[in-house]
């Protein structure tokens, strides 16, 4: 009988040529090549030159460097306090028997398949300073409430809530698939030991948790510092608050295809590269400090 | 903590251990996901609301928890003011092409990396899945080179274009792949089955589960995603739905119940797939555990 120690022939090149001949083309160059645009300078009618280091000078010489990155930075500390509250959540909504527990998922769940563009129109209505609802609810309370949209420090903030909300759900899920893989025999053999329900989630629940636990900070970190779509749709390009509440990746939209500064956009996608590698690879070394793998 | 604990055996059964038992504390429980689950939703709501208010209504100070004539007209005016029905025709074109093409591609390149010797197989699925570790902004401009030398911006060709192809759903359906039995294909190819037929006829049907995670996965991001298309569209009777509506946001003529009509519109497509098949969806998504 045939071993699988065969070559199959033309048809393995049938099977992934199709595919490798567009990530060739649509991805691996246009790495390579935003990677030597980021040393060339950009001319008004198009036409590249060498310039050497000259966007990374300019890069980290700009002001609007470390806003962007402060704005990034502390987006994703917002977004990333949604995680143990979705520990929580998820595990209130795996409670054995729970009615309606299907329920609940579908309505945690629902923002995050919401179009960023669409839901982010819906959000910016509601904290209008004027006669958006979050205000007139702070002003129950007697506070009066700030012109969110129009002041930098509270649009980071609203932008932020949006993200918290629309990643708590995702988070959630993730948790939940972890929560099951939990052998129900540990919580029963503890219960027969006396420990309370708050015992047992400390003791058992979170410690077995902990590699979905940092399965989902990485995701959230990741995708957090690229912030774009709700900061966009949520402000708008044009928002005189815009530079002191951008974000890296607006910072990269900006100078690429509104000042059409493609070599020093280009610098700054490599900047975001090298950033979100490290916080990465961070996050890995720091795991085996946290993460139970048994 | 209620006195039910206490008399359960403990050679019960998991399952009516955990249906008796916390009843008490059920109420804490429905009360804390209740209170989320509606904050949640609550922007979903107001839209609708607001979507059928009138333009003084969405901006008096004092909220109008329910306009006093049900507007319905103002989801007719979204076809008047706004080039929207040419944007959902490209959205759905641009949803349905890249969602084909990557099942496509995605199951025949994930099937031929996780079941197929051939040269240089290791390095190659290395170049491909070393996409997944680079963020998008590093081929945005080039792509947009590329499509521009193409002649494609403000085409669906530029829209679908670098779309059509992805390391995620390669390395979906290689995984998928790689979990199945090596009996089936043996067997089929003593019956003389040639690659194709074995992975037409036995592995895909075997891989629709992880076939319709990838769908799922593609249909919500390529119908949300917003950089690429505000990148190679700039005509907004061209545009898809999430760029169109991005672009428009910043207008002041425009009216706020028609923008929540419309934005209601453009989203209700995935909320409505995403409600009737919440389960698949939801476990779907928590296997392949990202976008």
């Amino acid at each position: 009988m045939k071993r699988r120690k065969r070559f199959d022939g033309w048809w393995p090149v049938l099977f992934v040529a199709p595919l490798l001949a567009g990530v060739l083309l649509f991805y691996i160059w246009p790495i390579l090549q935003t990677f030597y645009f980021s040393f060339t300078t950009w001319g008004v009618f198009g036409g590249a030159t060498w310039s050497g280091f000259a966007n990374y000078v300019q890069l980290i010489t700009d002001p609007q460097l470390y806003v962007s990155l402060l704005n990034t930075v502390i987006y994703t500390a917002v977004v990333l306090l949604g995680v143990p509250i979705a520990v929580w959540l998820a595990n209130l909504v795996n409670t054995p028997g729970l009615r309606f527990a299907q329920l609940y998922r579908v309505l945690f769940f629902l923002p995050y398949v919401a179009m960023p563009a669409a839901i982010s129109l819906v959000w910016r209505i509601i904290f209008n300073g004027d006669f958006g609802i979050l205000n007139y609810f702070i002003g129950l309370v007697g506070i009066k409430g700030p012109y969110w949209i129009s002041s930098p420090g509270f649009a980071l903030a609203a932008v932020s809530i949006v993200g918290l909300w629309s990643s708590l759900g995702f988070s959630m899920i993730i948790l939940g698939a972890g929560l099951k893989d939990i052998p129900p025999e540990l919580h029963e053999a503890a219960e027969l030991d006396g420990a309370s329900p708050a015992r047992r989630f400390r003791s058992i629940t979170v410690p077995l948790l902990t590699p979905s636990i940092f399965f989902v900070v990485i995701v959230t970190t990741i995708s957090s510092f690229q912030l774009f779509d709700l900061l966009y749709a949520m402000l708008g390009a044009k928002n005189p608050v815009m530079p002191k509440t951008m974000s890296l990746v607006f910072y990269f939209y900006q100078s690429g295809f509104i000042d059409n500064d493609k070599g020093f956009a280009a610098a700054i996608a490599m900047f975001i590269f090298v950033l979100i590698g490290i916080i990465t690879l961070f996050q890995f070394r720091f795991q085996r400090r946290w993460v139970s793998n048994d | 903590m209620t006195s039910s604990t206490l008399k359960t055996r403990p050679s019960r059964p998991a399952r009516s251990r955990s249906g008796a038992r916390r009843n008490g504390s059920h109420a804490y429980i429905h009360v804390v996901l209740g209170v989320g689950g509606f904050i949640m939703a609550f922007p979903f709501l107001w839209q609708i609301i607001m979507s059928l208010s009138t333009n003084a209504e969405v901006q008096s100070v004092t909220p109008t928890f329910w306009p006093a004539h049900l507007q319905w007209g103002n989801y007719v005016a979204v076809f008047e003011r706004l080039p929207f029905f040419d944007e959902l025709r490209t959205s759905i074109e641009v949803t349905v092409i890249r969602t084909l093409a990557q099942i496509v591609l995605c199951t025949m390149a994930g099937y031929a990396f996780a079941r197929m010797r051939f040269v240089g197989k290791g390095p190659i699925l290395a170049i491909v899945l070393s996409i997944l570790l680079v963020p998008s902004q590093v081929y945005l401009i080039s792509q947009y080179q590329i499509v521009q030398g193409f002649g494609w911006l403000d085409t669906v060709f530029g829209l679908v274009a670098p779309g059509l192809f992805s390391a995620f759903g390669t390395f979906l359906m290689r995984t998928a792949f790689l979990r199945m039995p090596a009996e089936l294909e043996e067997a089929a190819r003593i019956d003389g089955a040639n690659p194709f037929q074995i992975f037409w006829r036995i592995m895909l049907p075997l891989a629709r589960p992880s076939i319709s995670v990838l769908a799922i996965t593609t249909v919500l991001w390529s119908w949300n995603e917003l950089l690429w298309p505000l990148v190679v569209s700039t005509d907004s009777s061209k545009m898809p739905l999430a760029a169109g509506l991005a672009t428009i946001a910043g207008d002041v003529t425009i009216n706020y119940p028609v923008l929540m009509a419309a934005s209601l519109m453009a989203m209700a497509p995935i909320l409505i797939v995403f409600i009737v098949l919440q389960r698949r969806v939801i476990d779907g998504l928590a296997s392949s555990g990202l976008k």
